[in-house]
């Protein structure tokens, strides 16, 4: 069952990268809207798009383990660097006062069907906004909501 | 580059400033950065070098700790509210499940009555039991000494919990809110003491130390295997016994007047 | 000589057959359910925390791996051992030591704290891990064992059958060694850091294995309406009574060796005397029920003949076991770590204290809908395979049969489950 459904999410996510790549605008019979990607910080990702949209999942991982293991700590592909550029705000996630994935990262792995197993233990708020006393409280009642935007419970 | 990065890292003394010049230099603009996050007002601790952010921990550095249990102050829970506040750790009003990475332990002189207090983490053994256990290697000791948890890796089997002498870990047992940023922690994983790593990686010593530090003071971080660190001088000028050291693990945390 | 058994298929179409199915299968859906309901709130809603890492589910999972071993007995005894009055037995003693394994092992999966992982545990391996070995003696005591039964149920791989039941025997040796050094090679605990562990835990595996296969029999001759004489019955008893002094033999001298040692005083008096529900489950679950009283049963003149009598020896023998793995288990938890001898020590952490354990209804749906894994496994493969032998009378089995005047040749008896 888990690894039907783990196929059909590879598929999915496939899917949804060819059509993201041929940045098709949802159409009249498309069931679900396309993502609407929020604009991240600064000028440009650490590598052109086409890449990233492809292997961001590769890049984090074997910065994971060189961090995880060795300690090596660059912020080129940092989960926390990743997190810093694309969180942004969004109306409908703490009145759009609090920075999240969920405009960047989850629509579209919500759209792809693709668990982001990373927020299961990764905090999705920027350490910038962390920081603040005030923003902490509110990240705690958020990730709740963010759990459940991302999809964790569809995994079980 | 990372060749005299590392020479300035293990270099002895007698290397002089050169080392150190060209560390600075390569530290450059991610110095700045860390520098705000620097512990401020720490005293009793050994300045830890940082390490350029691309370089590997090393293994000739062994990051250890002194507790100087005549010190530790009876009903001071300094260390165990610091370790809690860094590392996002929430109780749940549910004591036997709770995370506890760090614990103060009364002991009581059966023979007399005397009493004392200390804290408990995990040990960071040279020879970690939890990690020989691991189906996965989940659990592994970082080259400078650190025993971690990857929690990438980890599939919550609980054996490193059945082997660890210290009961110094825990299994996570719901979901977990409000994170911190540097120190993830997830259900159905299992955590410990970490050291700080991610303060140590940046020339940091644990919270838990510089918490202490401003009040009994009986917390000392640093490098054991370097015999000129403060804390080495400490332990060969003072001595200092291992918890449970007939087990024979080696273990990272030394304490004093045990 | 003994005539030539035919092992044969139960039809699997009758009421009783589907009915078992459906039974078993609710249980292992309720066991799903409660893995669900526990892996989606957390551990906590169990009885397991921090102090008491492995619970209820370890209890059912362990015994099962270790019957598993055992339940190979029959086999090894006809394939190793050159007794060939049990070689219509060895196919469903092969099938039982798979199911049970597998039964076992879905338990310990369910109830990791991140069984969606599981991938993990097969691709990335710490070699110096017990539990890592064990990962390669299950899977290859699947292969080992499945072979095993190919050589034996295929005719013209029959010349292999000795090979591959030696193979198998040397493994499964292996494989509860491994098992009972999961235990043995924890240095911190009390309870455990002991080599007698391992050979203690073989010896068990024989007992609740055979005792698991004596009933498995029982039942299901006795649902097919096949006939089974007290030739093959007596056989087993007789090998049961020497498994179970055997156990109680290494049982006694493993508390006997701990009792000499002053520093293990602590956790001996805990388990024997002073540890309330361990100390309970101890002399009577695992000493009485599942050693004394099934030796009486199978020694006494008055019951010794009894199939009756043998049939409640062997369920006490699985009674036993399971109480044995819950004070193995959580009794060895439930004892303190040591890490200041002589020092009372107390936290905010249950340092120095007996640590309580209240298991609750989803650990134990869990673990006992391991044991229906188990037995739907063999429920199901006897219906598609010649697994069971036509008859199990004295007729066919007994080489010393003397053939009664009055007497149906009963080798084809009618099918009825």
């Amino acid at each position: 069952m888990r690894r039907t459904a783990a196929f059909l999410r590879l598929l999915g996510a496939a899917l949804a990268a060819v059509m993201l790549m041929a940045s098709v605008p949802a159409s009249a019979n498309d069931g679900v809207p396309m993502p609407q990607l929020a604009k991240p910080k600064g000028e440009k990702c650490v590598e052109p798009t086409d890449y990233m949209r492809r292997n961001h999942m590769d890049l984090l991982k074997h910065q994971r383990d060189e961090t995880m293991h060795k300690g090596i700590r660059t912020k080129k592909y940092s989960w926390k660097g990743c997190v810093e550029c694309h969180a942004a705000t969004h109306p409908d996630i703490a009145e759009g006062k609090v920075p999240t994935l969920y405009p960047f990262c989850a629509q579209c792995h919500h759209y792809a069907a693709v668990q982001i197993d990373c927020i299961q233990c990764h905090t999705t708020v920027p350490e910038s906004v962390m920081k603040s006393s005030k923003a902490e409280g509110e990240a705690d009642k958020l990730m709740t909501m963010m759990k459940g935007h991302l999809g964790e419970t569809e995994q079980r | 580059m990372t060749d005299k990065a590392v020479q300035s890292e293990t270099g002895t003394s007698g290397e002089g400033c050169g080392g150190a010049m060209s560390r600075r230099g390569f530290l450059g603009i991610s110095a700045a950065a860390t520098a705000i996050t620097l512990a401020p007002g720490v005293t009793l601790i050994s300045p830890a070098a940082a390490k350029p952010a691309d370089q590997a921990a090393s293994p000739k550095v062994r990051w250890g700790m002194l507790v100087d249990v005549t010190k530790c102050a009876d009903g001071c829970d300094d260390c165990v509210v610091a370790c809690a506040k860094e590392n996002g750790l929430k109780s749940h009003n549910r004591p036997e499940t709770d995370a506890q990475w760090i614990r103060k332990v009364t002991l009581i002189d059966k023979a007399n009555g005397f009493t004392k207090t200390l804290p408990v983490m995990c040990q960071h053994c040279a020879h970690p039991p939890c990690v020989d256990v691991c189906p996965t290697g989940a659990s592994f000791k970082r080259p400078d000494g650190i025993v971690l948890v990857d929690k990438h890796i980890c599939i919550g089997c609980r054996y490193c919990m059945m082997a660890c002498p210290y009961k110094a870990r825990n299994f996570v047992h719901e979901d977990t809110r409000g994170q911190k940023p540097h120190a993830p922690r997830g259900k159905g994983t299992v955590e410990s003491c970490t050291l700080c790593v991610h303060r140590v990686d940046e020339g940091g010593s644990p919270a838990c130390v510089e918490a202490c530090s401003k009040g009994s003071g009986a917390l000392m971080f640093g490098d054991i295997a370097d015999p000129n660190s403060a804390i080495s001088q400490e332990i060969a000028k003072y001595g200092a016994a291992r918890i449970r050291a007939d087990l024979g693990l080696d273990t990272g945390v030394a304490y004093r007047g045990l | 000589m003994t005539k030539k058994i035919a092992l044969t298929q139960v039809e699997g179409r009758s009421s009783g057959w589907y009915g078992l199915l459906v039974l078993f299968g609710t249980v292992i859906l309720a066991g799903l359910g409660s893995t669900w309901y526990m892996e989606h709130n957390g551990h906590w809603v169990t009885g397991m925390n921090n102090q008491i890492v492995w619970g209820m589910p370890h209890v059912f999972a362990v015994f099962l791996i270790v019957a598993a071993s055992g339940a190979l007995n029959v086999a090894s005894i006809s394939s190793v051992f050159g007794r060939n009055v049990y070689k219509p037995l060895a196919p469903l003693s092969a099938l039982l030591s798979i199911s049970l394994l597998a039964g076992g092992l879905a338990v310990l999966v369910l109830d990791l704290g991140r069984p969606d992982r599981l991938i993990v545990a097969m691709t990335h391996y710490n070699f110096k891990s017990i539990f890592a070995w064990n990962i390669y003696l299950y899977t290859g005591f699947f292969v080992i064992v499945g072979v095993y039964m190919w050589m034996m149920l295929e005719k013209k791989m029959n010349r292999h059958t000795k090979t591959a039941g030696l193979v198998a025997f040397l493994w499964r040796l292996a494989l509860t060694t491994g098992t009972g050094s999961i235990f043995g090679f924890l240095v911190a605990r009390q309870a455990y850091d002991a080599a007698i562990m391992a050979p203690m835990f073989i010896i068990m595996s024989f007992a609740y294995g055979l005792a698991i296969f004596i009933l498995v029999i029982k039942f299901s001759y006795t649902w097919l309406g096949r006939p089974i004489g007290a030739y093959v019955c007596l056989r087993q008893r007789n090998l049961l009574r020497v498994f179970l002094a055997a156990m109680l033999y290494f049982v006694a001298v493993y508390h006997l060796t701990n009792l000499y040692a002053t520093e293990h005083h602590g956790v001996e008096r805990f388990i024997l005397l002073e540890g309330g529900i361990f100390t309970a489950l101890f002399w009577i679950g695992q000493i009485m029920i599942g050693g004394i009283i099934p030796l009486v049963l199978m020694f006494h003149p008055a019951t010794s003949e009894s199939r009756i009598a043998l049939r409640i020896a062997a369920f006490m023998v699985i009674i036993g076991g399971i109480c044995q793995m819950y004070v193995t288990i959580i009794g060895g938890q439930a004892y303190p770590l040591v890490l200041f001898p002589g020092m009372e020590v107390s936290s905010s952490f249950f340092d120095g204290q007996i640590n309580s354990y209240t298991p609750t209804l989803a650990e134990i749906v869990l673990g006992v809908s391991g044991i229906a894994i188990a037995l739907v496994l063999v429920l199901i493969v006897v219906k598609f395979l010649k697994i069971l032998p036509a008859s199990l009378a004295d007729s066919a089995f007994d080489p010393n049969y003397v053939e009664p005047v009055i007497h149906p040749t009963d080798d084809e008896a009618p099918e009825t489950a």
